[in-house]
């Protein structure tokens, strides 16, 4: 019985386009048989995060959800946003090449067994709650964890 | 032309669905039953030997014709 080869990437950004990138690679390393986690951080936990209006305790970080939505359907581009004109475009032309949705790359990342972890830092001082997450999360996380994870991985990623 | 046991339809996805959908297909065959992918992602020419190089399985070739490729694996192991 060998043990899998561990695959760890850091999703930094919330950014549309590098979060796409993010799950080519980690279901990919998960088909190919790696064990994978997926460790999502400050901008990146909006891909995590349900449709909520507002979060947090107090006002300044209600203030901020309202600013920095999550959702993993309503992320924007790195490039081209054009206030929202660029994402809807990119989807268009992810549907018309039948390249997966953020939402349905989530549901292929669980269906291949591939662990999500929430930051427990920006969990913290963003003032979210376990509620502000949507089920698919395995757990929160800091970053002696991660790192714990990477030591014994064979390939790590951040983006 | 290898006669498999298990077909898979990949026509008009892009990397990495065949792969993924590959993987997810092999888990429900025998060892040594024979799959074969169908695709029109020329990448796959590449990725599935790569695949097989990293699970353990075999690849047994590639077929192309008319920008379709027909690719074959024989499922080694599970896992």
């Amino acid at each position: 019985m060998t043990t899998k080869e561990k695959f760890n990437i850091v999703v930094f950004s919330g950014d549309l386009d590098k979060v796409l990138a993010a799950f080519i690679l980690s279901t990919t390393a998960a088909a190919m048989g790696m064990e994978v986690k997926m460790f999502f951080t400050f901008w990146g936990l909006n891909v995590i995060r349900k449709k909520k209006m507002f979060s947090g305790r107090n006002l300044l970080q209600k203030m901020m959800s309202l600013l920095n939505r999550g959702g993993a359907d309503r992320l924007p581009l790195s490039k081209f946003n054009m206030l929202g004109m660029g994402p809807a475009m990119m989807k268009v032309m992810m549907g018309q090449s039948r390249v997966p949705t953020i939402p349905e790359f989530i549901k292929i990342a669980k269906d291949l067994g591939i662990k999500l972890v929430a930051c427990n830092t920006t969990f913290q001082f963003m003032g979210f709650s376990k509620e502000d997450f949507i089920d698919e999360v395995d757990e929160v996380a800091g970053a002696a964890t991660f790192l714990n994870d990477v030591r014994q991985g064979k390939i790590s990623y951040f983006i | 032309m290898i006669p498999a046991n298990v077909k898979l339809d990949c026509f008009g996805l892009l990397c990495p669905m065949p792969i993924i959908q590959t993987a997810q297909k092999i888990k429900e065959m025998q060892i040594g039953e024979i799959l074969e992918v169908a695709a029109t992602d020329a990448g796959i020419k590449s990725d599935m030997p790569a695949w097989c190089d990293a699970t353990g399985n075999e690849f047994l070739g590639v077929e192309e014709q008319n920008g379709e490729y027909r690719v074959w694996v024989k499922k080694i192991k599970n896992g």
